[in-house]
């Protein structure tokens, strides 16, 4: 069973460095999409035996969400948008790839420094912090607004695989919460887009820079 | 009673996307405000006239989600009083902004106001989510309303929908979601410190078993939680978020968000200050409180030094006060008291400065400094309130700034913190100096008018609530009375 887990782990890694390289807008949210689906899977094979319902029911749900609604969401605000096709990287993707392979390897020393309680499943912990930084990485060396969502994105994939990973079990309600608190984000943040795209033409978020401290003053000159 | 705060709130916003009149609406916004209060005062008494408890009333449940110690009650009142104010200034500006919609004050470009509907309605759920945040006894769910307060109040800064609002609004979204979601993560880490004692996240339950939580990862959770929630509270540098924000958001929602909002950040600060506290960590947690304290001082002091926008500069002087409540509650010992009093009074102060600021903004029709001079004959009254929030703001005596920084900076001698002492003086003598400037040349000075300029017509129902609050701060800084002295001990002992 762990096997499979950890073929799982090594998939998610895999996705990460695809979306450091992956230059197409919808790519991008596709994986995103897929990571959330591979990462909700997980705790259906963390335990032994088969899963309480509870567990199962919720990773249903974590599936749907992060699977169905919101690659919908995002391709929705890309296409009402009218986005450029490519996610318009600030570095080459070779740094991009370099960046993503440093945050691994750093991830692994981290990982076995870090005073964790044991987990069975290897390499869970280094795969959860190098989706985190990746997210990080999407959010500032990509200049459209749809990408630090999906950047937001990763990062709560990052932030759920290391919960699993820590065996912070939380209630029920409050992990429905936190699920409903990333929902409204995104929805939120892809209605932001729409406005983004209708005032300024596009959605490229370094034309975003009119406020500033010292704006005003070379302005009124 | 604690259901029934927050559910009011949540009721009247829901409600209140469904009701089609705009003065109905706004009736429902004020009505619900009062109500809030009401019951705030309610919960209040109850925990005043238990004269027993000190710091926890009723002794809180373990596994209890929703009860109020005196630290969250304090909170509330807070956030309860100012949501009264903000009330009553929002219809008088709502009224005011129907009359004449959409020329930007500064560039002069047209633009739209968000539907009504949409703003009293999260106006609301952002008052629900707040009051959930100060009565969450579980540390997941204080997350969670966190993060919800974000979203709910995104939309009110953008209710002016232009171009600069929408920047403010998506830095605010973006860094506070991100930033929040690494206080995320701090709470992973803590129920990973806590598995040994079972605690889960229960702050009851943490609080009690702290002695058998693993201390490393209570210092990661720490961090995390620190930088997660300190981003929402502004302190630097995480604060980029912050300016933009309160300067582009109408006067109304940069008061609730200066007053309310970073409030609620800082009892999330604190909540996971009690947890370090209780298990001997007090030290690590008070000094890093301090040293970022001091960096949110010291930067927000060069920021306000050339600062050339009257509204950032209220925002930087938002900074400067998280800086020095984080002192305090860093500090530890009789300083947590005085930085209780200190978001408490500039809670109070700031929102009505902002008020002010909203009506200096309707009469000058700009929110650079230079171009406003002589507000004292154009709006003698609102001159008085802007050069009085001054005043109070900067904490001069008496003025429950005042005797806040002066605890602050007693308790710092006490302990020997010389240095931090000298520059905590040093920086806010600077400050003092700046901000008089600009408000002394804004409030005197010779006003020229300019063509096609009419008489200002000064709105009462939007200076009133100011010059209530300031009134409440001066009360405060000459007499604590003493139901307010039992909560702020009491708050100061659940750290």
């Amino acid at each position: 069973m762990h096997t499979f887990a950890e073929l799982i782990i090594v998939f998610v890694i895999l996705l990460d460095l695809a979306l450091a390289v992956t230059g197409s807008l919808s790519s991008c949210i596709r994986l995103v999409a897929v990571q959330g689906v591979v990462a909700g899977i997980l705790p259906l094979l963390a335990g032994s035996g088969t899963p309480h319902a509870r567990t199962a029911a919720f990773a249903a749900f974590i599936i749907l969400l992060k699977g169905v609604v919101f690659p919908w969401l995002l391709t929705r605000a890309r296409d009402r948008s009218g986005a450029r096709k490519d996610v318009e990287p600030l570095i080459t993707y070779p740094a991009s790839i370099m960046l993503c392979l440093g945050a691994f390897i750093a991830s692994s020393w981290l990982g076995s420094r870090l005073p964790l309680p044991e987990t069975n499943v290897a390499w869970i912990v280094p795969a959860s912090l190098a989706t985190i930084f990746t997210g990080f990485l999407l959010i500032t060396t990509r200049s459209k607004a749809i990408t630090q969502v999906l950047g937001y994105l990763v990062i709560e994939n990052g932030i759920y695989i290391f919960g699993l990973a820590l065996f912070v079990e939380q209630p029920l309600m409050v992990e429905l919460a936190i699920l409903l608190d990333v929902f409204v984000a995104v929805f939120v943040m892809g209605i932001a887009i729409f406005h983004i795209s209708r005032e300024f033409d596009h959605i490229d978020t370094a034309e975003l820079s009119e406020l500033s401290d010292w704006r005003r003053g070379e302005y009124g000159k | 009673m604690i259901k029934a705060l927050m559910l009011l709130p949540l009721a009247a916003g829901l409600l209140s996307f469904l009701v089609r009149g705009d003065l109905a609406r706004r009736s429902l916004l004020l009505w619900t405000a009062r109500g809030h209060a009401l019951l705030t005062a309610l919960l209040l008494y109850t925990f005043v006239s238990a004269r027993s408890a000190l710091g926890s009333f009723p002794p809180p449940v373990p596994g209890e989600w929703f009860a109020y110690d005196a630290l969250g009650l304090l909170f509330l009142c807070t956030t309860s009083a100012l949501f009264l104010g903000a009330a009553h200034y929002a219809v008088a500006y709502l009224a005011s902004e129907k009359r004449n919609p959409g020329e930007d004050a500064e560039d002069g470009f047209i633009f739209n106001n968000a539907p009504e509907t949409v703003f009293t309605g999260c106006l609301l759920l952002f008052l629900a989510a707040m009051t959930a945040v100060t009565a969450s006894r579980h540390l997941g769910l204080l997350w969670a309303f966190v993060e919800a307060t974000t979203l709910l109040s995104a939309p009110l800064i953008y209710f002016h929908r232009h171009k600069r609002s929408l920047e403010a609004t998506w830095k605010y979204l973006l860094i506070c979601s991100v930033g929040i979601a690494l206080a995320l993560m701090g709470n992973l880490f803590l129920g990973a410190a806590g598995l040994k004692s079972g605690a889960g996240l229960d702050l009851g339950g943490l609080l009690a078993g702290a002695d058998l939580l693993d201390k490393p990862l209570l210092k990661a959770a720490f961090l995390f939680l620190f930088v997660g929630y300190g981003t929402k509270m502004g302190l630097a540098p995480f604060h980029t978020w912050l300016p933009d924000a309160h300067s582009e958001a109408p006067a109304v929602v940069s008061a609730l968000l200066s007053g309310a909002l970073l409030n609620c950040a800082f009892l999330g600060i604190l909540r996971a200050g009690s947890v370090c506290s209780a298990a001997g960590l007090a030290d690590f947690s008070g000094g890093i409180l301090v040293l970022f304290g001091l960096f949110s001082l010291v930067t927000a002091a060069l920021f306000m030094l050339g600062q050339r926008d009257y509204k950032r500069l209220l925002a930087y002087s938002s900074i400067e006060h998280m800086g020095i409540l984080a002192i305090g509650a860093g500090l530890g010992g009789g300083a947590v008291y005085g930085a209780l009093l200190g978001a408490v009074s500039h809670s109070l102060v700031k929102a009505g400065l902002f008020f002010t600021s909203g009506v200096v903004l309707a009469a000058e029709k700009t929110k650079r400094i230079a171009d406003v001079r002589g507000l004292w004959r154009r709006a003698p009254r609102t001159a008085v309130l802007w050069l009085g929030g001054f005043f109070l703001i900067t904490g001069l005596p008496p003025s429950g700034i005042f005797l806040s920084k002066f605890v602050i900076l007693r308790e710092a001698l006490a302990g020997r913190h010389y240095l931090l002492a000298g520059v905590f003086l040093v920086f806010l003598a600077l400050l003092f100096a700046g901000m008089a400037k600009v408000f002394i040349s804004m409030t005197f000075g010779e006003h020229e008018a300019r063509p096609g300029e009419k008489a200002f017509k000064e709105p009462s129902g939007m200076l009133l609530p100011a010059a209530v609050f300031f009134a409440c701060v001066m009360f405060i800084g000459l007499f604590i009375p003493d139901w307010l002295h039992r909560l702020l001990e009491g708050a100061a002992l659940n750290i």
